[in-house]
């Protein structure tokens, strides 16, 4: 087991002019199942295959604990590129079927066995070791599989969107089990994929990319909680964060149409150092409750669409005040998602009025995009 | 009528022929009579056979992005040239009655004469067959590389083969791994090499365990072989070369050493340094296929590489003894096919064309011709020679237009025989 650190990692493919994945500095720390998220493009695959040896490095290094493989071939590496799948061979008994890779790179046998048993342990097989795989329930031939990967010991799993082929539903039980087995074993896991609730699940900690640029690493609440940027912040949570540009106003408020929020000094401060009058606020869907229509700045939303999920309820709405054009304007997005009490949602059709909770606004620099810490 | 509509992406005259199957199944519960029992090699997926207008397909139910990326893998790989089997199309928006949604099929076509490698196994498993196996399954890696392909799962079960002129062409069968790239790092090609090693040692140990392989044939030592040789070749194919100025003759050398091995080369990138001594070669742009496209140039008749080779050979011999050696290419070449080639496979009775492919029987019976004349002490004529070829060799040979069955005790079930995959969806 060990460390993995990108150190300035950098790969630009030829006839590009901007690199695939820029100056990359990631520390993964031993044992960790650290998952690499962002849109199509991000350079999350890329990073992982640098990793792996089947990208180039064109400048900085990539180090496993502290060997750097930056140039070494893949099989020297020490690694396990997790297949989505592994063959198994039908005449070959679990055991075999377990260590046969081990014996091609000329491992001693006693130390195959002992592999392979320790491996069995781990995955409960050992009582199956000499049967044949077709002796086994699916369950158990999976973990064979994995088995084949575990003997060899390697300092780092990786895995590339494993998960893709699989239906919705699938996809939720395998992934808590590939995260469940992951901590069992306590190796080192890179995990790539496109699917931020992927990510936000399965991950000690998640590391955001965007064209090629690491945008934020910390553990799902923290980036939940605390996004270092505009783009994270929309990014990571589902349904999304509502973001839009307000325009800062006498009395320390920030104000768009009918909405009105509370601007810390701090940010107040901040804003108009850049020299700006306006500010980006994001807030959560649990962050919205709906009032009665003569508070003060609360934001009228006709209702489009209501999601009973029976623990929870979610309003995906449209502006529907005096100002809702110039709303609509600043919006990330022309829809605002409150969560509502269960059971108590309004109508599809119906009119409501909306008020940001005071202290749950993200605020975040218009020019640069950063958060504004409060 | 569905809100979903059917979409059958493919050519029009397969398309007709594809309409008549049961879409709206599950592939899983196709009734048999659609179907064909081919060995299914590994596949994380449903696959099945079908016979359609005299033609094999393979059907592969997979989700749509997997379904459109194979396909376009397919189709580029056809562009390019490379020896795999055919995307016919993908069928998507398939709906069961009850209105349930059902994933896309990928269909390919079967490729006529190929055998799968635990077919070969079964029948015959000498030493000398397993490295022709190994050199075929070699030089497509190496064309695959050269062109970019990284291949991710490259193993004997992933490949067919073709019988070629006493070798083997291999053909790759399951791009779902693959990616086309501008140019492969080393890293790619390296980490390609290793899983194809590991993939082919445990196929050869399964063979082993299932007392298919003969003693002779060490798998660890096999799989190490199809490292060193590809080492080999891809060096030959792409490493500079350098050499005394006065030594020239080498720049020729290099690119007959190529064709030797059937690759063309396009463009050599020649270097000479500042004082002139010393010149440096690689070659830049090298196709494979070389006898090949020169057989299909020169007559019509489409070959792989080895069979072209003997068919080519076989045509310069026979310019020389009708003294023609100073005439136009094509032209001889025209005689031969009318003299030679088209009467050896008229010869042939028609319900024997589906054991071999022709240029392969022309192959075999200048072999026969071959042994034939060494046994009776004279030079025993083409049409004698064939027609002894089919009654006493053809004729007892297996039909091979579409192996069936494989090596099994038990065909209908392919996991008795062939290793396979299993889904993430079984973790439990």
């Amino acid at each position: 087991m060990a460390t993995v650190t990108y150190d300035k990692a950098t790969r630009v493919y030829p006839g590009q002019d901007t690199p695939a994945v820029d100056s990359l500095d990631l520390a993964i720390e031993d044992g960790e199942f650290l998952v690499l998220v962002g849109p199509s493009g991000c350079g999350k695959s890329t990073s992982l295959r640098m990793l792996a040896g089947l990208e180039e490095v064109d400048a900085g290094s990539i180090r496993i604990g502290e060997r750097d493989v930056t140039h070494m071939p893949p099989k020297d590496r020490d690694i396990a590129m997790v297949f989505q799948n592994y063959a198994l061979y039908p005449h070959m008994t679990v055991a075999a079927n377990m260590g046969f890779a081990l014996k091609i790179s000329g491992t001693p046998k006693a130390e195959i066995q002992r592999r392979v048993l320790e491996a069995a342990k781990l995955l409960d097989l050992v009582e199956y070791l000499d049967r044949k795989p077709k002796a086994l329930s699916g369950g158990q031939r999976q973990r064979v599989a994995m088995g084949r990967a575990i003997v060899r010991e390697p300092q780092v799993f990786l895995m590339d969107e494993p998960l893709s082929n699989l239906d919705a539903k699938l996809r939720v039980s395998t992934r808590t089990q590939i995260a469940s087995l992951q901590r069992r074993l306590g190796i080192t896991t890179v995990y790539v994929t496109h699917d931020q609730i992927e990510a936000m699940t399965m991950g000690d900690r998640v590391c955001v990319l965007k064209d090629g640029l690491l945008q934020q690493v910390d553990t799902p609440l923290n980036l939940y909680d605390t996004p270092a940027n505009v783009f994270v912040a929309g990014f990571i949570g589902s349904p999304a964060m509502n973001i839009a540009t307000f325009d800062i106003i006498e009395g320390g408020r920030a104000k768009l149409g009918e909405a009105d929020v509370s601007v810390p000094r701090s940010v107040l401060t901040k804003v108009s150092d850049e020299g700006s009058d306006l500010v980006t606020i994001g807030f959560r869907p649990e962050s919205l409750v709906p009032v009665s229509s003569e508070d003060v700045g609360g934001i009228p939303v006709t209702v489009d669409v209501v999601e009973e999920l029976g623990s929870d309820a979610f309003v995906y709405g449209h502006p529907a005040g005096p100002k809702a054009a110039e709303q609509t304007d600043r919006m990330r997005s022309d829809t605002v998602i409150a969560r509502v009490e269960p059971r108590m949602a309004p109508a599809k059709g119906e009119k409501i009025v909306l008020k940001v909770r005071e202290g749950e606004s993200h605020f975040f620099s218009v020019k640069t995009g950063e958060r504004i810490p409060q | 009528m569905s809100a979903m509509e059917l979409r059958i992406l493919a050519t029009p005259r397969e398309q007709q022929a594809l309409l008549d199957l049961p879409w709206d199944m599950p592939l899983e519960e196709w009734p048999e009579w659609y179907l064909v029992a081919l060995p299914r090699g590994i596949s994380r997926h449903v696959v099945r056979f079908t016979r359609l207008g005299g033609r094999i397909y393979a059907l592969k139910e997979v989700v749509q992005s997997y379904a459109d990326r194979e396909y376009r893998l397919l189709r580029d790989l056809e562009r390019l040239n490379v020896p795999a089997v055919k995307a016919v199309g993908v069928v998507s928006g398939r709906q069961a009655p009850d209105g349930e949604s059902l994933d896309p099929i990928l269909v390919t076509r079967h490729l006529q004469f190929s055998l799968p490698y635990r077919a070969l196994f079964a029948r015959m498993m000498r030493r000398d067959t397993v490295d022709r196996l190994i050199d075929a399954l070699v030089v497509l890696i190496a064309r695959l590389h050269l062109l970019g392909f990284y291949w991710g799962d490259c193993s004997l079960s992933n490949t067919l083969f073709r019988r070629d002129a006493g070798a083997f062409a291999a053909y790759l069968v399951d791009a779902e791994t693959g990616e086309l790239h501008d140019r492969l790092s080393d890293g790619q090609r390296l980490h390609d090499l290793e899983v194809a090693r590991v993939n082919i040692a445990g196929e050869m140990m399964d063979l082993a365990a299932a007392g298919y392989l003969d003693e002779t044939v060490d798998p660890i030592a096999t799989s190490d072989q199809v490292v060193e040789r590809y080492r080999t070749l891809w060096a030959e194919l792409t490493e500079w070369e350098a050499f005394d100025v006065n030594d020239r003759w080498r720049i020729a050398r290099r690119v007959e050493r190529l064709n030797e091995l059937g690759f063309d080369v396009a463009e050599l990138d020649i270097v000479t340094d500042i004082g002139g001594r010393t010149v440096r070669v690689q070659p830049k742009v090298v196709d494979a296929g070389h006898h090949s496209r020169r057989l299909l140039r020169l007559t019509g008749i489409d070959a792989q590489e080895n069979q072209a080779r003997r068919l080519l050979n076989d045509l310069d011999a026979y310019a020389a003894e009708t003294d023609q050696q100073g005439e136009d290419e094509e032209i001889v070449a025209n005689a031969w096919v009318l003299d030679c080639f088209e009467p050896v496979l008229r010869t042939i009775p028609p319900e024997f064309r589906g054991k071999l492919e022709s240029p392969e029987i022309y192959h075999e019976v200048l072999e026969h011709r071959w042994y034939l004349s060494e046994r009776s002490g004279y030079d025993v004529g083409l049409p004698e020679a064939a027609q002894d070829y089919v009654d006493t060799v053809l004729r007892h040979k297996p039909d091979e237009l579409a192996i069936l069955g494989g090596t099994t005790e038990n065909p209908e079930d392919p996991e008795a025989t062939q290793p396979f995959r299993v889904p993430w969806d079984e973790l439990r």
